[in-house]
């Protein structure tokens, strides 16, 4: 037997699984709690004893492992205008898994160095201008950004005629510098893989022992990269197949968690029709977004805020002083589970509304425009109305009764001009094994992607 | 020489996308570094990308006949955008109907344009203009 040992340091819980490469089969997978207070290696070696009680004393040939835990890749980024530069910026660090807490666009003050300063991101991503462009500004960002006081590594990835000088202005003991390519070379021409690519590396080089999350070297070493990373490296492979497998094609995914809501798109997102316009920013094929101030316990008051008290209480049914009141409750108890009709009504909406918002965010919108030869339609962002397939993650989504009921209401009564998808099918991974998949990809493609085919959803089965 | 960058693109909700194509070629050619958006494009648009590539110029071209309306404060949004100074041309068929030339020039220069062009124009006389502004090579 060759058994592989993946491993996610979650935030909350660290989760293993093991998996048998000859007979492309998960052995056994077991959780515990993430102890980041003392040391990761506590919360894992009590994970890793339930696992041997399941397999025996089992020798594993290859530890591989990603982290969200101690507030996982924490980084803030600045651009030049709000919807070129700086959002390259934002979807080349969502797309590398990280946790973007702040986006800056035009010149940075010093209150905006103080907000850095308290922040004290993991990595700080300097953008500005095309090749050739705006310089002045990246110039000026990089002069504030040198006197910041908390330490961070700063990729630079702006205007490739100011990266050698915002170099020279940065670079010091406690802001080692790393230029890399443009994230937008060209007007709209998104070119993140570079930028991605050297922040995985500070990354593996700098942020995971940083962290401090374990003395056993071993168990740090095994970290390849963050767990978002890992979940979109692992769609990615479902989607696009092998040489050997077919993949599944264009698919979404959303994991609605507690505090926050990440939606996954691996889709062209062109427009379906030669009537339609593109323009903006073209979006990357493999595109991840994160909802903040979307979840089901944390973040609970951001739906009702997004999608208004009156649509929680349309779907949940329940009149708006019953819907306040089980909103206050969660509020003080974030491990509140539904324990009633009118509670499980209550989730139900919040869930439904979740995936609503967060589908509508991450899509593309098209605007209707009449001319003298009648309507014309220009779009922003992705055409997904296509995509047929929505893999759905994370404890509301999964131990629902009817998480397809969720899907189809979160999808009803949205507007035409909201590139989400139509008719969408509710694939389940309900073993939350698409993070463990993606570690495994960079190891065993063939055995990743034929076991997420056995595992998730069951209907994904039928796409072979 | 240092090549100039200047944004191009039709104003508006016009589709006419060939003869944007034709001064692509034309003000590349001229050697200039021309940053194209095509058709349908906001006021919003142009000044977001002449600030990203650090733009001298903006060419506006429109060519339904709705141009008078599509272009009004676009002087005024480009200076709250920071470009102050930036040099705003128009062409085309830019106004509904047949008006004499001088009023609409008079007009569009009154709403910030430092150059207007009429309908017919050559893309040699907007290169040559080009170059006497941004340049200062004069013909």
């Amino acid at each position: 037997m060759q058994v592989v040992l993946l491993i996610d340091f979650g935030s909350t819980f660290t989760k293993l699984t093991a998996v048998d490469l000859e007979e492309r089969r998960i052995l056994a997978a077991a959780q515990s709690f993430t102890t980041v207070e003392s040391d990761v290696m506590q919360g894992f070696n009590h994970a890793l004893e339930k696992l041997h009680e399941q397999l025996g004393n089992m020798q594993f040939i290859k530890r591989l492992a990603c982290s969200s835990a101690a507030g996982g890749l924490r980084m803030v980024a600045s651009g030049l205008v709000p919807s070129l530069t700086a959002k390259a910026a934002k979807l080349a660090a969502f797309g590398a898994g990280a946790k973007v807490i702040k986006t800056f666009s035009y010149e940075l003050t010093e209150e905006d160095i103080a907000a850095i300063d308290d922040i004290a991101p993991d990595i700080f991503l300097l953008t500005g201008g095309t090749d050739g462009g705006n310089f002045k500004v990246i110039q000026h960002n990089a002069e504030l950004i040198s006197t910041a006081k908390k330490p961070f590594p700063v990729v630079i990835a702006g205007n490739r005629s100011a990266a050698k000088k915002c170099e020279e202005i940065i670079s010091s003991d406690i802001h080692p510098t790393y230029i890399t390519e443009n994230v937008m070379p060209e007007l709209n021409r998104l070119n993140i893989a570079p930028a991605q690519a050297v922040i995985r590396e500070i990354f593996l080089d700098r942020i995971v022992s940083a962290k401090g999350l374990s003395h056993e070297k071993a168990l740090i070493e095994g970290i390849i990269m963050p767990t978002p990373a890992s979940v979109l490296a692992a769609l990615s492979l479902l989607s696009k197949g092998t040489e050997k497998t077919k993949g599944i094609g264009e698919i979404m995914c959303v994991d609605l968690g507690g505090a926050t809501t990440d939606v996954y798109s691996i889709a062209k997102g062109y427009p379906l029709n030669s009537s339609v316009m593109l323009s903006g920013l073209r979006e990357p094929f493999e595109k991840r977004s994160v909802e903040g101030d979307i979840g089901m316990r944390y973040s609970a008051k951001g739906i009702v805020d997004a999608a208004g008290m009156e649509e929680i209480v349309n779907i949940s049914g329940l009149s708006s002083e019953e819907a306040e009141s089980y909103l206050c409750e969660i509020s003080h108890d974030k491990s509140r589970l539904p324990s009633d009709d009118s509670t499980k009504a209550m989730d139900f909406a919040l869930a439904a509304l979740a995936v609503r918002t967060a589908l509508i965010r991450h899509a593309g919108e098209l605007e209707r425009i009449y001319t003298p030869s009648g309507a014309v339609y220009k779009q922003q962002g992705k055409d997904l109305t296509g995509i047929d397939k929505i893999i759905l993650t994370g404890g509301a989504l999964v131990h629902s009764d009817n998480p397809q009921a969720i899907l189809d209401t979160a999808i009803s009564n949205i507007d035409e001009s909201n590139l989400v998808p139509r008719n969408p099918k509710a694939i389940l991974d309900s073993g939350y094994i698409l993070s463990a998949m993606g570690l495994l990809s960079t190891y065993d493609e063939e055995s990743a992607i034929n076991i997420m085919k056995q595992y998730i959803g069951g209907h994904v089965d039928g796409a072979n | 020489m240092e090549k100039k960058t200047i944004v191009i693109g039709v104003i508006g909700a016009d589709v006419h996308a060939v003869g944007n194509q034709i001064l692509y070629y034309a003000f590349s050619e001229a050697g200039f570094n021309v940053v194209n958006l095509g058709v349908m494009v906001s006021q919003e648009e142009y000044i977001e990308a002449a600030i990203e590539s650090n733009a001298e110029a903006i060419v506006v071209s429109s060519l339904y006949g709705h141009g008078e309306l599509d272009c009004q404060g676009l002087r005024e949004k480009c200076d709250e955008a920071g470009l102050e100074g930036i040099l705003l041309y128009v062409g085309g068929n830019i106004v509904v109907g047949k008006q004499p030339f001088e009023d609409v020039e008079k007009r569009f220069k009154a709403m910030g344009f430092d150059r207007v062009f009429g309908p017919g124009t050559a893309p040699e006389t907007t290169i040559d203009a080009l170059k006497e502004d941004l340049l200062g090579i004069k013909k």
